[in-house]
């Protein structure tokens, strides 16, 4: 088996997932200026959702494929809401306070719907149902599942999907404009609020289908797995530059191979000191050496031109 | 019945009053300039107007309140502000800021529009797919005003558009004021530069400390011996 092309695959299919949430961080970053900390919670609700649907579905006898489909629309649609509940409730009254205050209320959704998910669903490890066929293929010694191939393409499909309704319709030029110059885009006759609004809730349904996929390839769900994968992709955001949505889907797919080549090689590097399970340790590394050389990530601006 | 009739306008920030009650209107068609020194409350009229801060008095145009109308929901009544400092989308083209100034239009016609603005300002035609952010001040401008007509405006509200340009361009934004005008777009325009804005326009205030102290035609505040002291340096 030819470990460096598996590793590369992983961190292909981890860095989709990064990806695929790094964009909710920095699109509402864009706009608002705000790390919307509550974010990584809201890939553990679509996951939790989908589950649940997927439970009922599939006991209704629906074709899996179908099932699939329907939760993953279920999903998107209640993490739609939410994203859309958190910013209304929590961040829109808090719109002209200091930027400490919405950071921290941040924080304050992410614990209380980490605990609203705990009751509900409890703490224990779901296991996510197989609906894919579970065959592989093999490339060159390294193996790659159906599942792992669909994550991939249907990350690729969503994100040129985004950058096509951001760069070339009239609501991605309101989304733009509003990032530029609120008062501006107001000025054109552009809603401010209603941009917001539209901004979290497409950010919210990429984190569903991100929590589908995660869940997918590992086969758990968790109350908490939102956390981690959170700061993860917060990380890879950084690391493309906040802000920038070419730099969250770089960031994402960097960070998907370096933690997954690091896993793979550190213990061999290290002479064995450190293992594969400092996995999780690199991602913050990476967060650190870019914040320290880097701040403005590889393809951010300048953090001065923000005003 | 004015297009604008605006009656004891108060706009106050915290504790201090930048506008104390001041009126004024705009006819169909008329270009109105609102001069004054730094700091008279020129540019709080506009925005008051724009829906950027909150006023109270009496602000009516076509008739209605202005008082509950969102500075989005101004645009869609016809009221359109080139804001001082021009507010152009700097990481956006020259074509795209124009397409966000027909945002709230629905219409076939706004590809012809477009050409109607590269007509105007034919530097802007050069620049279409340049980031309007590394354009000259004077090609902000244009690309800012451009933009405000993309909205087809009933009043089109400039806010200080010599500003920071030189003396050649200022010609040409004033040249295309005129132009605008003519083609029966009602203005209100606030200018620092007294003189100039005196001679475009057809009626003028001047405002002083948050009030009005003079209107009368624009001619006769040219010949005036109040204005040529206080803003024209003769």
């Amino acid at each position: 088996m030819d470990i460096l092309l598996q590793q590369i695959i992983n961190g292909l299919v981890q860095g989709s997932v990064y990806a695929l949430v790094a964009l909710g961080y920095t699109m509402v970053y864009g706009i608002l200026g705000l790390i919307n900390f509550a974010h990584g919670e809201v890939v553990m609700v679509g996951a939790m959702i989908a589950l649940a649907a997927i439970q009922v579905l599939l006991a209704a006898a629906l074709s899996p494929l179908l099932v699939l489909l329907l939760s993953v629309l279920l999903a998107v649609a209640v993490c739609m809401a939410l994203g859309y509940s958190i910013e209304r409730i929590a961040y829109r009254p808090l719109r002209h306070a200091p930027r400490l205050a919405p950071l921290i209320t941040a924080i304050g959704v992410s614990f209380v719907l980490q605990n609203l998910a705990m009751i509900i669903w409890g703490r224990e490890y779901h296991s996510f149902p197989q609906l894919l066929p579970n065959a592989s293929h093999h490339i060159g010694g390294a193996i790659i599942t159906e599942v792992q191939i669909t994550i991939v393409l249907i990350a690729i499909l969503v994100m040129t999907g985004l950058m096509l309704l951001v760069h070339r319709t009239r609501l991605g030029r309101a989304m733009r404009a509003v990032a530029e110059n609120q008062t501006s885009a107001s000025l054109m006759g552009v809603n401010i609020n209603k941009v917001i609004s539209t901004t979290f809730m497409l950010g919210s349904a990429l984190a569903a289908i991100a929590g589908i996929m995660v869940s997918a390839n590992y086969g758990v769900v968790h109350y908490y797995m939102g956390f981690m994968l959170g700061l993860k992709a917060f990380t890879a955001a950084v690391l493309g530059g906040i802000g920038n949505l070419r730099g969250a889907m770089l960031g994402g797919v960097l960070l998907g191979l370096i933690e997954s080549l690091g896993a793979g090689y550190m213990g061999a590097l290290t002479g064995g000191i450190l293992g594969s399970h400092y996995q999780d340790a690199l991602a913050f590394v990476v967060l650190i050496a870019v914040l320290v050389f880097r701040p403005s990530g590889l393809l951010g601006e300048r953090v001065s031109e923000r005003a | 019945m004015s297009l604008l009739e605006v009656h004891d306008l108060k706009v106050a920030y915290g504790g201090i009053h930048a506008l104390k009650g001041i009126s004024l209107s705009v006819a169909q068609g008329e270009l109105v300039a609102l001069i004054g020194s730094n700091g008279a409350g020129k540019t709080t009229t506009l925005k008051a107007l724009a829906g950027l801060l909150p006023y109270s008095g009496k602000a009516h145009y076509q008739n209605t309140s202005l008082l509950h109308r969102a500075s989005h929901q101004r645009v869609l009544d016809g009221i359109a502000l080139v804001p001082e400092g021009r507010g152009v989308f700097a990481r956006m083209s020259v074509l795209e800021n124009l397409q966000m100034g027909a945002y709230i239009r629905h219409d076939k016609e706004i590809a012809q529009d477009i050409e109607r603005i590269y007509d105007l300002f034919p530097r802007l035609a050069e620049r279409r797919s340049q980031l309007a952010g590394t354009l000259s001040g004077g090609e902000q401008q244009m690309v800012a005003m451009g933009r405000a007509l993309m909205s087809r405006p009933t009043l089109l509200m400039l806010d200080e558009p010599s500003m920071g340009l030189a003396p050649l361009m200022v010609e040409k934004i004033f040249d295309t004021i005129r132009n605008i005008s003519a083609q029966g777009v009602s203005i209100l325009l606030v200018e620092q530069n007294a003189k100039l804005a005196l001679e475009v326009a057809q009626r003028g205030y001047v405002l002083e400390n948050g009030n009005i102290t003079l209107e009368d035609s624009a001619a006769n505040l040219l010949g005036s011996a109040a204005v040529q002291r206080a803003y024209l340096g003769s």
